[in-house]
This record gives structure tokens, sequence and C-alpha cells, in this order.
């Protein structure tokens, strides 16, 4: 119900209209929707995960485990969003969650008179036989009775950001330490980072009643934060959750840009998240209330006794109009009081402690316990027990505090372990657990106002400190009840009671962190931030330890639920990866050409042309075009390097097998990369465009491994030599031009004669192609007369256009990469499906190339005796006798014998039906180069396909080479 | 985890790639012992604590980096060039 005093957030003046179950309700502004639900009187406000228990709000914040609700529809749907920090706005649509039928009958909650079969470990015990039901009968009901909440099982319609942000100091939290911190810092002139995850500053000073020096702690956290804006240097966030400390000073967090919002602006984000790099940091981010265990504790209306508080004056809300504070601190007493102060009538006041005297006026019970509490749908009443017996006392609410948990868990994130102190009966964190951030206030168990003032002046650099409360706690701990009947609860999110500790403690799960997995304690999605350590106290206490002994179990990020689509924000679908599109994008794109993907880049796979319906009919035609009369195909993908400087060659030398000090201007040269463990790395062309300079190839898939293995040669083996290598990849756009009217399309172009003397095979030189300076390499790919040209990348679109044009006035056309894997399958050219990291220079019938006269990359282990040889795989050729085609993949076997791991002699790499050769493969066979002739079976059991082939030279098209020789 | 380039400044751990102990730096010469070679190409110490690993720059400069990194803190105790 909504009182007349209090409400910090609230405007009175405008109410807010949204639907709960598709019923429309209201609220005002500055409402959360569980403060909206409790001003109307709805305490219940979702259902428990295993036995569907009537749950309502434990909490007025984020580390709430019951009041989850589903937001939105559709691509929009949330689930498992936390009405203590929703905020209200107009439209908003939200469900509860966890009931079958409606919240108020749930079918489901039949699951709570069986209790106590499905206590902790039931799965384990219960679903052991038979054997085969586990996948059929017992997971698929499991899984569709368990979780928290749905997803819609449609694409996500909301946008989310990643971003960086980098400061001198952070600051977590902003109640009185955190805000004095920022404060003290920023004038100093600090680059200040304040986050706060609530959607305004101070932290629980609008939740409480007590006064800073003249002003209520509301207006005086106003004042800070109005200072704070005004400060350049200091960087305000608000709705931000810091989530994770990472090393480096590196923290993560979600900030909700567009949570509160029922129409995001465009262009924004739903959330955003942020890794923020800190010189240092400071966590002050406060302390969570805890509860006690006594029967039926989780009746909705049973809440922290600090959340009552902050539903007041927070909200102007009281959870009911009798109410009840059950506490084992001097901290409960303050609850009682500000409850009258706004009219709400408390009914008792219940203190664990003996011989205390609480300054109230109402009811007092001391030395007493709540032993029970009645109510179906909330609570109606509940019986105390003191030293004269067992009273009945009325409330529909019961205020809870079994003392403070500072709020450590960051500090844990590297591995730290906090430290137990008796006289707060809390967790502390150990001073550089995390290196450079600091837990002050409330989180390092300051918890009055001006101590936590106190702290906060002190570590932003110190200065005047503003007046403020300066109570001491006075607790005695006080974890659950004993010697009563009836479940205490302890974790509510994930349905964990005191007798479940005591089973699992029972079965010999007695390590916090076995009991922790038997039990589920702590896993649910509020991470046990209200369960963790009554949990520990409660195997303590079993175990005859004390809690510092039993330990914690790790806290890991993140400190509340991220949305993994925050995680990727706009890395997704499209764009997952960047896209490197070819200089001849656009014209391929024209002429309707299909896509490979090779790395990031998108390459034309083939151009479709009249009536062609299928890919094989269109690369058919353009092999045809190359052997016949000239293909035109985008090559730019291949890496390139540029290499200069007096120790060129010996760069060349070193990375190459082969020798290329040898290589003169002018030409260019094969050459194979191996990796120091002396098998292949890549192979490529080298191109000595002068005397110190050489540009070399790389294949497309290894351009950038290639490229920084040469920078390891030239940065790390041989930083004294003068050469330079640069990346020229995208700077040059380079074409092949390839068919017997290669060298007739090439001089129409260039206006001048390509004579085999200027131009031989393996040349290379400047070209001008109308006024652009260019390059021209005679090399060839396919096997057929060749050239590849290049000019910078800005005319590499014009010069494509024009290729095409030229060739096809001469009977060709362009052609893509299936029609390129044809020709050099044909050719027996290897690839990455050859060179696959486990293949020698010897296995590809490349041996000799490794020189002898000098040393390189891999020579000396490529010389040892596994690498070469007969017992090697070897790559041959393979050719189908008889029907059918051939599958890289399969294996290789003897023909009649049984396949069997220890008969396969191999496997085929690359295959393709050649229109003029039929179906044909390249592969490796143990000792194949002394095998040709032989017949062998390729099976692809995974495929079902079996073919015999014959194996034979891996050069299936002009041996000699006379084609491209001319 | 940051590392502090000597031309770029501090950045994130992502625009760096790893190769590893900093000992592959230092390759055997050709004529070296077959012994020589199969520790330098295959035998990596691991050490929990300070070890000295080769870091390069791979989406900034493109520095190769000599880094030493505490492996159990992570905490990057130096970082040069290798040249």
């Amino acid at each position: 119900m909504r009182v007349e005093t209090g409400g910090n957030r609230l405007n009175r003046d405008r109410a807010v209209r949204f639907t709960l179950n598709g019923v429309s309700r209201a609220g005002l502004a500055g409402d959360t929707l569980s403060a909206a639900l409790l001003a109307d009187g709805q305490v219940l406000q979702g259902r428990s995960f295993k036995y569907h228990r009537p749950r309502g709000p434990v909490t007025a914040g984020s580390e709430e485990p019951n009041a989850l609700f589903t937001l939105g529809q559709g691509g929009a749907q949330m689930p498992n969003m936390r009405g203590t920090t929703q905020e209200i706005f107009d439209g908003l649509q939200a469900a509860t969650q966890n009931h079958v039928g409606s919240l108020r009958h749930d079918a489901m909650a039949v699951n709570d008179l069986f209790s106590r079969f499905l206590s902790a470990g039931f799965y384990y015990k219960t679903f052991m036989w038979p054997r085969a039901f586990w996948e059929r009968v017992y997971e698929p009901i499991i899984r569709a009775a368990a979780g928290l909440g749905a997803l819609s099982g449609e694409d996500s319609v909301e946008r989310y950001d990643r971003a960086w942000a980098h400061c001198d100091l952070l600051i977590i939290g902003s109640g009185p330490a955190g805000l004095m911190a920022a404060l003290t810092a920023g004038r100093r002139g600090e680059r200040v980072l304040l986050v706060e995850e609530d959607m305004r500053l101070g932290g629980r000073l609008d939740a409480e009643s007590f006064a800073i020096g003249d002003d209520t702690g509301a207006v005086w956290a106003a004042g800070i934060a109005a200072e704070l804006a005004s400060l350049p240097n200091v960087r305000v966030m608000t709705r931000t959750t810091v989530t994770g400390a990472y090393d480096g000073g590196t923290y993560g967090a979600y900030e909700r840009v567009g949570e509160h919002l029922g129409t995001i602006p465009d262009g924004a984000p739903r959330g955003c998240f942020w890794r923020i790099v800190a010189g240092r940091a400071i966590l002050a981010g406060g302390a969570h209330e805890r509860m006690i265990g006594f029967p039926n504790n989780d009746r909705p209306g049973i809440m922290q006794a600090s959340a009552v508080r902050a539903y007041l004056h927070r909200y102007g809300v009281a959870p009911a109009r009798r109410i009840a504070v059950f506490g084992n601190n001097d901290n409960a007493w303050r609850t009682v009081t500000d409850l009258q102060a706004a009219g709400v009538e408390v009914t008792a006041l219940i203190d664990t402690r003996d011989g205390v005297t609480p300054t109230v006026d109402c009811p007092v019970y001391t030395g007493a316990q709540v032993v029970e509490t009645r109510g179906r749908l909330g609570l109606r009443n509940l019986d105390v027990r003191d030293a004269n017996g067992v009273h009945r006392v009325e409330a529909e609410c019961l205020a809870v505090s079994g003392g403070w948990n500072p709020s450590v868990h960051l500090t844990c994130h590297m591995n730290g372990r906090p430290i137990w102190r008796d006289d707060i009966a809390a967790f502390v964190s150990v001073a550089g657990s995390v290196p450079n951030l600091q837990a002050i206030g409330a989180a390092n168990g300051d918890f009055s106002t001006a101590a936590a003032l106190r702290a906060g002046v002190e570590a932003g650099g110190g200065g005047e400190v503003p007046k403020a409360e300066d109570g001491p706690v006075n607790i005695t701990p006080f974890w659950h009840v004993t010697g009563v009947k009836g479940r205490q609860w302890l974790d509510f999110q994930n349905d964990v009671t005191v007798k479940d500790v005591t089973l699992a403690h029972r079965e010999n799960f007695r390590s916090v962190e076995h009991m922790k997995r038997y039990t589920t304690l702590g896993m649910a999605t509020d991470q046990g931030k209200l369960s963790n350590v009554g949990g520990l106290a409660v195997l303590a206490e079993l175990a005859g330890r004390e809690i510092p002994d039993v330990g914690t179990t790790t806290f890991r990020p993140p400190y509340t639920p991220v949305p993994v689509a925050a995680l990727a924000g706009r890395t997704a679908r499209g764009q997952f990866q960047p896209h490197r599109l070819t200089p001849s994008d656009g014209l391929s794109r024209e002429r309707n050409a299909s896509f490979v993907e090779a790395g990031q880049w998108h390459r034309a796979a083939w151009f479709p042309e009249g009536e062609e319906t299928t890919w094989k009919q269109s690369a058919d035609r353009e092999v045809g075009w190359v052997r016949n009369a000239v293909g035109v195909c985008d090559v730019t993908t291949l890496g390139k390097i540029d290499v200069q400087g007096p120790d060129a060659v010996r760069l060349l030398d070193l990375i190459y097998a082969g020798k290329m000090s040898t290589l003169k201007p002018g030409k260019v040269r094969y050459g194979l990369m191996l990796r120091e463990d002396g098998l292949v790395m890549d192979d490529g062309t080298c191109a000595r465009l002068g005397d110190d300079r050489y540009v070399i190839t790389t294949t497309t898939a290894a351009a950038g491994e290639v490229m920084a293995h040469v920078e390891f040669c030239t940065q790390a083996l041989h930083p004294e030599w003068q050469v330079s290598a640069v990346s020229v990849t995208d700077q040059w756009a380079q074409f092949a031009v390839a068919g017997p009217q290669s060298s007739a399309l090439l001089q129409g172009l260039l206006g001048h004669e390509l004579t085999d003397a200027e131009w031989p095979f393996m040349g290379c030189g400047p070209v001008q192609i109308g006024g652009v300076a260019g390059r021209l390499f005679r090399i060839s790919f396919s096997g057929e007369m060749a050239y590849e040209i290049a000019v910078p990348a800005r005319y590499g679109d014009a010069l494509a256009r024009e290729l095409t044009a030229r060739a096809q006035a001469l009977g060709g056309g362009l052609y893509g990469m299936e029609a390129l894997n044809i020709l050099r399958v044909e050719k027996g050219f290897i690839t990455h499906a050859e060179i696959d990291g486990r293949i020698s220079a010897d296995d590809l019938g490349m041996g000799r190339m490794v020189s002898p006269s000098k040393d390189c990359i891999g020579k000396v282990m490529s010389q040892r005796d596994g690498l070469h040889g007969p017992q090697r795989k070897q790559l041959v050729g393979l050719r189908a006798v008889g029907e059918g085609r051939l599958l890289s993949g399969a294996h290789l076997f003897d023909v009649g014998v049984e396949p069997a791991p220890d008969a396969d002699w191999g496997h085929v790499s690359s295959a393709c039906v050649s229109p003029s050769l039929g179906a044909i493969a390249l592969g490796f066979v143990v000792n194949g180069r002394a095998r040709h002739g032989e017949q062998i079976r390729a099976l692809d059991l995974l495929r079902g396909n079996d073919v015999i082939c014959e194996i034979c030279d891996p050069v299936f098209m002009d041996p000699e080479g006379g084609r491209m020789r001319g | 985890m940051r590392i502090n380039c000597p031309l770029c400044g501090a950045r994130d751990l992502r625009e760096f790639s790893y190769l590893g102990d900093a000992r592959l730096a230092d390759r055997p010469a050709a004529d070296a012992s077959a012994q020589d070679w199969q520790d330098y190409v295959y035998l990596r110490d691991n050490p929990a604590g300070p070890h000295a690993e080769l870091w390069q720059h791979a989406q900034g400069c493109r520095a190769w980096l000599r880094v030493r990194r505490n492996t159990v803190t992570h905490e990057i105790l130096s970082v040069e060039r290798t040249r």
C-alpha cells in the first residue's frame, strides 16, 4: 500500500500504466515493478523454481532471488528480469514466471507436497535406472519442468553494443563512501569514472531516514551528484553494473541503456557491455542484508528489513498494514521507528539477543525467535517463541535482519578469498586480492554512514568529512532456528533448505564446494548473494567447525547476469567478422556470381550464364574458356609481401627452402616455405622487381601466418639485417589472365607485343596500363599460357571490367574458384588441402627444392629420417576406373582387402570431375610414387562413396608444361 | 590483461598474439647438434612464475615483443622490442 510520506524517487503526479500477465496495472513514475505491485497490495510476485512455492520480493535491489519477471514479447522477450530493479514505463509488458495456470493457482505447486522426494541430490538417486529412460523419459520431463523463465525462440530484435572506457580512478558504487571518494578525487583533478548500478546516485541514502549534516540523505546525495556533474574530469554512469574484475586493471560492466525506456531512441542499444581500464579502483558496493532461517521463512511478505525501509523511503510503499520486525542486531530497530513515523502499525520487534533493550515503542520480544509462519499466498501471522512460551503475532509482512554481508564479490574474481571478521560476523576482502582495487565503506565492513563517509574521503585523497550517524551494529550471529519442524529456506531461488545442507553433510558432501554442487545452493542467477553465508554457517555448525574454517565458495563473474547478446555486441550474424571484398566484387555481383568465403574474403565461385542451372555447368564452361580461349580471375586475395633492403635476399634465402639469391631481376620463382619442424608451411612465388626489391606471394589461407612469420624472422631472429617486409595484399589488385589467347588480350590492353624474349615464362616487370603503373608476371596456376597483372587497388574495378570485356571479345570471360580448382587439380598444383601441416617437401616430390647449399627455416629438421622416404604418404594422382566420382576425405585401401585402420594407405585431398579427364583427384598414398599404375579403393563411409581408382602422376594435363611455357 | 607496447603504449590483450617461450628467438646454427635442434623446436619451459615470452602486437604496430610475464598472476613485468 502507498503511504503519504516517503517516496524519494516518486513523481506522485505522474501515473504509469503497464501490464502484468496481460492485465493493465498502474504505478507511479519512479516505481520499480516490484514497488508498483506492492503499492497495489500484491506481494505474491512469482513462484519458486523447484517446489513452485508462492514467493514475493525479498529485497529491493539486484540481489533479488524471487521477484523475477519476463519482460516484452517475441524477439524482445527477456526472462528473469528482477522486478526489484526494473523501472516501470508506459507500455511495459511484464509476466510472472514459473507457474502452470495462474500465479495464484499453480498446477505445479503439487511438487511441494512431494518435497521429501525432491531433496538435494534427487536427480542422482532417482534417475539412475532404467538407464534407457534417462534420455527419452526423465530428461525431457525434467527439462520441461526446470529452468527459470524462457526465451521466445525468435531472433533478438534488440541491439547491443560493446565499448571501452578509460580512467585514473574507477569507483564502483555511489553510496556515501563512493560519493565522497568521487568528490574528493574529482576535486583533485583525477580522471574519475563513477559507476552506479541503480538509476541514480546515493546508494542507500534515499532508502534510510537519517541525515548527513543538515540535509536528508537523499538531498545530500543529490547535491553531491550535482557537483560531480559539473566536474569535467568526472564521468558518472548510472544503471551500470560492474560485473567482473580482470587482469591489468580491466573491469567489465553492463549498462542498461534502454531497459527502462518504452521506446529506445533511434540508434541506441538496449544495453552496452563496457570494458573499463582503470589505473586504480575503489569498490564501494555496499552490503547485502542477510535473512535468517526459520520454518516457512519464504512466504510472500517476509523480506529484508533494509528492503522494507527502501520501499518505504524510496517509493512511499509499505508492503503491508501490519508489519513485524525480526533481527539479531541494533540496525533492525530503525525499521520500527521508520515504519511508525509513516503511520504503519508495527506489531512486534523480535530480537534474538537476550538482555538487549530496544528503544522502540511496540511489543518487544527479546531472546526470541520466529518458529512458524502461516498464510498460503502471503504471510498472515507468525509464532514467536521466547522464555515465556510461544506467542502469536499478526503481521502480513515480516522485516528480517540477520546482519550484513559486505559485497566482496568483485575482490574475489582473481582467485582472492575473503576473510571472516568476528566483530561484524561477516566476510571482508583481503587488500590486494585484485591489484589496485580497494574495498571501502560497507563493502569493507564499515557499516555506519559516518565510517563510510570517512573511508570515501580517505580513499579519494583526504579532506573534510560530513557529519552523519555512527551507530555500532552490535550483532550476535544467529543463522537459523533449531528444535522446530518445517523447512527453513536458505537459497530462495534454487529452493535449498537447511535440511538439504544437512543431507549433503550426512552423505559426506562436506567440502563447501561439494555441498554447493550437491544442493545447488548459490548456483542460481543471484549467485547466492543472499544465501551463501547462511549455507556456510549451517555447514560449519554441522561439522562442528568455525565459519572461516569451512571457507567460501568461489565468486565468479558476472556479478549480475549479463545478456549474452551484449557480450557479442554488434559482432553477430552478418557482422560476425569483417568482410574482405575483392576489387572485382561489384563486377562479380553484377554477373550474378555465387561466392565462397575464404577466411574473411568473399571470392566469386562461378558466374552462371544462359540456361545453366548448376555450378558444375558454369565451372566446366569457364574451364573451357581457359583451356581454349582466355579467362580472367581475381587473385587479389593471395597474400602479397613487399620485401626491400640490402639484406632482402638473405631473408628470402632464410624463409624459402629454395635458393632465392640466384634469382635475377625481372624473374619469378616458385618457392616452398617450411616450418622450423621441417614440414611445409606454405607455397607461393617470389618475384625480383629490382636489385634490393622483391614481392612475394602467399596462399590466401596462410597470408596472415606467413606475414607474422616473416616479421618474426626480421625482428626476432635477425634484427641486424637491413630489410623491411610489408604486407601489400590490400594495396594491389591482381588478376590472372589465363589461356591461349592471354597474350593477345594483354597485347591489346598494353598496346605492345609480349614476346617470349622480353616476357619469358616466369618473367616479371613493370607495365603501363592506360597511364597507370602496374606489374605483369608471367606465371600460371592453370597450366596454360598465363599472366597475372597487378595495379594499385583503386584501379582494380576498372581493370577487372576492362580485362573481362577484352576476354569476352576473344571468346572467353570471367572464371571463379570452382573453375580455378578444376584447372589446378588437372595440373597437380597444390593448395592447403595438400599442405595440411603433416606434409614434408619430400612427400610432395619437392625434396630437391630444399637447397643443400644454404640454411633455411626448417632445413635441419626436414632432413630427419622420418620426414622422407617410401614409408611416408606421397602425393599422387588418382583417376577413377569406370563410373563414379572421387570425394576428398575418402581413405585409400587395397582392392579386395577388408577396410580397417591398419590397412589404410592414405587419403584423397582434392577431387574434381574434369570436363576433359573425368573424375580425378590428388591424394597421398604410402610409397605412392612407386605405385603408379596400381589400382586402389577410395572409400568414404560417411558419404557412402566407394570407387576403384588408379594411382598415377599428380600432373594429369600437359606434364611437360609446353602449354604454359609457350 | 594489458601489455605496454614500447611503440603504442598500454593496449589490451586482444591486440596481441602469443608465440611462446622467448628462447624461440635464439635459433641454433645450421650445424648445431641434433639435440640442440630438438630442444629448440620442441622443448619449452612452462614455469609457474616469471617467464620470458614472445608476443606480437599483431593488431597494432606489428612489433615482436619480449614480454616477461608472471604466469601465475598475469602480471606483466617488462616489455621490450626484440630489436
